[in-house]
Parts: C-alpha cells; structure tokens; sequence
C-alpha cells in the first residue's frame, strides 16, 4: 500500500531529502519511497514510482512530504518517525544561530556580507541572484536549470557593475583562499585560475598544490560562458580582475573549445597582459592558442605543470609521460595483465567528474576500436540504454540520467558502487576511476571505492585491474594520503593524475591487445 | 578599480542560500557566513511570483 505523510510550509533542501530518502529504502517492508519538497519534478518523480495520487498532486514547493509504498501501517509510522529523527539530526549537526528568511534581515546581522552562494531550485535563482546583485554583492550561482537568457541577463548586470557571477552550474571557485562549494584545499600562490570546468579546475588546482605551488584565486564561470549566447562574459570580467591583481603573476584558464568568435576575444586578451597565460581549451586547437602568444597544453595535468614552471619563470615541455621511470611502468602493465583471462577483453571508465571522463575519452582517442559513452566524443559511440555488454565504455556518471531524485556522485557515491556491481563482470580486463575529494564531496569517497572493489573481488571469478587517480590534495578534509592508502590496500593502482591514469591504462589496452594477437 | 578587485583585499562574508552543507564547509573554514531559511516566494506559485516581479518592477 502507498502511504503519505505530508508537513505544509516546512521547507527542507534536496540534497539532505535525497540522502534521507536513502537510508529509508534500507527500512524493512518499505518497497519504495520519497521524500521531498512539492515540486514538479518530485511529483512526476513519485508519479514514475508508483507513489503518485491526488496527496501529491495538489502540494506546493513549500510543502513537504513522505510518499511510501509499505508493507503496513506500522512500517509507515517507523518511516515517519525515521525521517524526524534523521531531519532533526542534520539540524542538530548545524548550528542554532539564527536564520534569515529574508536578504535585508540577513544584512542586517552581516552588514558588509559581499558573496553569496547560491545552490536554491534552478527556476527561482534568476530573481533571488538579480536581488543579491542590486545589493552589489558578488554571487557563486551552483544551481542548474537557469535558463541561457538569465544567465545572459544576470551576467550583463554584473559586468556593468564590477562584480563576479559565478555560474549557474559553476561547481568549484576559491576566493582569497576558501573553498566555495566542491573544491579542494590549495596553498595560496602565484597562479590565477578561471576555469568553466568545475572538476577540470580541481585537478589543475590540486595538482598545482601537490608540484608545491599555490592559487591567488580560482574564478569559476559555469559550462556555458564560452558559448556564443553568453560571449565569455564572466571569463572576460574575470581575466581583467587577474591581470590587475597584483597576487597573480601567471594566469590559466580552463575550458571546454569555446565557439570560435568567443575564443578570439579571449586570445586577444592575451596581447594585453604581460603576464604568461597558460590555456587548456580541453581537446581544442592548441596552434590558435600559440599564435596568440599563450601556452598551450595537451591535458590538465599539463597545464598545472605549465602553469608552476611559468611562475618560476620557466618554460616547460608537453607533460606526455610518466612520474615513475618507464621500467616501473612496464613491470606494473604487465603484472597487471599476464593474469588476464581470456573472456577479460573490455575498459570499464565509471567517473564521477564530467571532465575527467571527457579527458579520459580524449587521451585514448580511437585506438581501441572506439569508446562508448552517455557523453560520447562522436555520436556512434552513444551508449543506448546504458547496455555496456561487448564494448568499451566509459561512463559520467553526474549526468541527468543518473542523478534525477539523487545527489551528485560526488556527494553520493552510492550512483558509482551500483554501476561497478552491475557493469563489472568476467568480461571486464580494466576499470578505471577518478577519486574527487574536498569540500563538497562524499566523506570518504576512496572508502567507498575500496569497498566496492572488495565486493567485486568475492563476485567475480576474474582478476579485474583497477587504475585510480585522486583529485585533491593532503589538505583536504579526507586527506590525501588516507584516501590513496585505503585504494592501495585493495590492489587498486593509484596514479598521480588522471592523465597519468588513463596512459597507465592505454599502455596496459596495448598490452592486451598483443597478448590476444 | 573594479568590485573584484576590491573582494580579493577583503575578508569573506558569505551569505548561503539553499544547500546546507555548504554552509558548514565555510563555517569550517572559519568564514563569517550566514545560512538563509530560504523558501520559494510566494510559496511557489507561479502566478503570483509573476505578479509580486510586476509590482517590484514599478515601483
């Protein structure tokens, strides 16, 4: 039977309901269930899980509600009280300082408040981030769901007035040395970062850190400002503030190939600073690039590599290579692959972070016979019901398709540890994973990991090799270190970047290529 | 000098709109910050949303 509980005018946010919805699942003679705010998007979400009705129906975004299928009446009142416990929890775990519900009672208690970070349902942020810019405050917007005429909007109106408008869908930013939103704990130095690439900006920073340098700032512009609709507004208002900043004495940005006439008015910019700018345009040309007099650079992990050598005052080569010597790279490839089985034919990519797998995609290129993906570099290579049987996949797994009703993977890792137990089986030869730790993120997601190998390791009958990289950095809440030896304690081989990573795995493809010949 | 320029010399005071968590990530990081009891105006309503933007617009 469904069952409905439902509280009017009690407000939670989605990520502390999604996560809660999780942990009732577990409940004995609970078979499905919600928990949410009156949304659309959760009413047609409890309407496909066969929770729906009139109760649904008629609640407001303010409302909130349980929608079970249990097995009784007792059952739901374990979920009802459940949930209070869990939600009074989560409180109780916060602070009792007073909560403003309104912008002006909130600076009356901070008067000079100047950024604000804003992660409230994609279809209200247009209003509520136009308001904070009235009050010439900065803003980091993280919601998605905005639409290209408010972003274009929102961004026209800070630009007119000097301020920064991170976003929408900006995940990563450090402002004079904190971390906003999903991003790791990096010295502060020399090298200015703005990135429209929320995990591509973590591993250039995090890297940047581990080669011992350091960020003045990390801006974030949201995935969309180098498209032709926005123009690079926020990179551009950006770029200027780096080059006036006098903490920054190199600067780099991070993005996916800007639209050709955005990329010009970037490039130029370029002319205008003497200082050097390292530019990773994600796959793009990199000869536009140096014409313009930038460095350019084949991966992330390159570009912090630029970037630290251009902060010495050095020029470095294309970082194509290893950090260990090529002996220990062979001995690791071939004791990796001599105990294959023969059924074990298939790379197995299961991301968390959109770039990295982007990048991943982009460093193997099509040597294999062509890689499956929900984010495909070529539209024959896209996976069609997410069926990974007899193929090579490689999967981002912060896409829509997997997180609607769910957290980010980042922050829920339990997205990752469903598609290892149902993507990898006696067909799999390697798996390869991206580990993003800091702020924002799960936890412990190398725990997780680790976990879901051991499980692995007991399910199936085949040596399956695991390749890793960890974004973030020995500062970070989860730590580097302990995130790298709970991997390592499972047999997972741990490189020092992605990119690193993905050429262990591209050699170790070759390898078993040869072994098949 | 523009209004970035003048927030990197400043110290951060950060209001927080809509995920908790963030919020306790800066106050760990010892940031000056203030968690909104943010809800939909207007209860959500999309007709009066449009019309309270109405009447903010004219005044």
């Amino acid at each position: 039977m469904v069952l409905y509980d439902i509280r009017k005018n009690a407000y939670y946010d989605s990520v502390t309901l999604m996560l809660i919805s999780k942990e009732i699942k577990q409940i004995e003679g609970v078979t499905e269930v919600l928990v949410g705010m009156g949304t659309e998007l959760n009413k047609e979400l409890s309407s496909n899980l066969g929770l729906g009705g009139e109760a649904i129906d008629g609640l407001s975004p303010n409302d909130f509600f349980i929608a079970a299928e249990v097995s009784d009446e007792q059952v739901m009142a374990e979920v009802v009280e459940t949930v209070a416990r869990l939600l009074t929890q989560k409180k109780a775990s916060g602070d009792s300082v007073y909560r403003p519900v309104t912008l002006s009672a909130a600076k009356g208690m901070i008067p000079e408040l100047n950024l604000a970070v804003v992660s409230i349902a994609g279809q209200y942020a247009e209003d509520e981030v136009d308001r904070l810019l009235e009050e010439n405050i900065h803003v980091m917007l993280f919601s998605d769901n905005v639409s290209v005429e408010a972003e274009k909007k929102l961004k026209q109106k800070a630009v007119d007035r000097g301020l920064l408008m991170m976003g929408p869908d900006c995940g990563t930013a450090i402002i004079n040395g904190i971390a906003l939103a999903f991003a790791n704990v990096v010295k502060r130095g020399p090298i200015g970062v703005i990135g429209a690439s929320g995990t591509g900006t973590q591993e250039v920073t995090s890297l940047i850190d581990r080669l011992g340098s350091g960020v003045s700032q990390v801006i974030g512009t949201g995935g969309r400002d180098l498209k032709s609709d926005i123009g690079g507004l926020m990179m551009l208002q950006s770029f200027d503030a780096l080059i006036a900043d006098p903490e920054t004495k190199v600067i780099v940005l991070i993005s996916k190939p800007p639209a050709p006439e955005v990329a010009e008015k970037i490039l130029k910019k370029v002319s205008e600073t003497s200082k050097p700018v390292v530019v990773d345009f994600i796959g793009g040309d990199l000869e536009m690039i140096r014409k313009a007099g930038a460095i350019a650079c084949i991966s992330l992990e390159d570009t912090a590599y630029k970037a630290v050598a251009a902060a010495n005052g050095k020029s470095a080569d294309d970082f194509a290579g290893f950090e260990m010597s090529d002996s220990e790279v062979s001995k690791i490839v071939s004791q990796a692959i001599s105990p294959l089985k023969p059924s074990q034919k298939f790379l197995r990519g299961l991301y968390t972070g959109g770039t990295l797998a982007d990048e991943a995609m982009k460093l193997l290129g099509n040597q294999f016979g062509g890689i499956y993906s929900n984010i495909p570099l070529s539209p024959e290579y896209e996976l069609e019901n997410l069926n990974v049987t007899g193929k090579h996949t490689c999967l981002d797994l912060g896409e829509d398709q997997f997180t609607v009703g769910r957290p980010h993977p980042m922050i829920d890792p339990s997205t990752r540890t469903e598609r290892m137990l149902k993507d990898i089986d006696e067909s799999t030869a390697i798996v390869l994973m991206d580990v993003v730790i800091g702020y924002g993120s799960h936890e412990n997601p190398a725990g997780e990991v680790a976990d879901s190998v051991r499980k692995l390791k007991a399910k199936v009958g085949a040596p399956v090799v695991y390749v890793a990289s960890i974004t973030g950095t020995s500062g970070d809440p989860q730590g580097f270190e302990s995130s790298k030896e709970q991997l390592e304690a499972e047999g997972v081989i741990v490189m020092p970047s992605n990119a690193q990573a993905v050429r262990l795995v591209g050699k170790m493809m070759h390898a078993l290529a040869q072994k098949e010949a | 000098m523009s209004r970035i320029n003048e927030l990197f010399k400043q110290d951060l005071k950060v209001v927080n709109m809509g995920l908790e968590s963030f919020y306790n990530d800066l106050k760990a990081q010892k940031v000056e910050t203030i968690h909104m009891n943010w809800r939909p105006r207007a209860g959500g309503n999309p007709k009066m949303l449009a019309l309270l933007k109405r009447l903010n617009t004219k005044k």
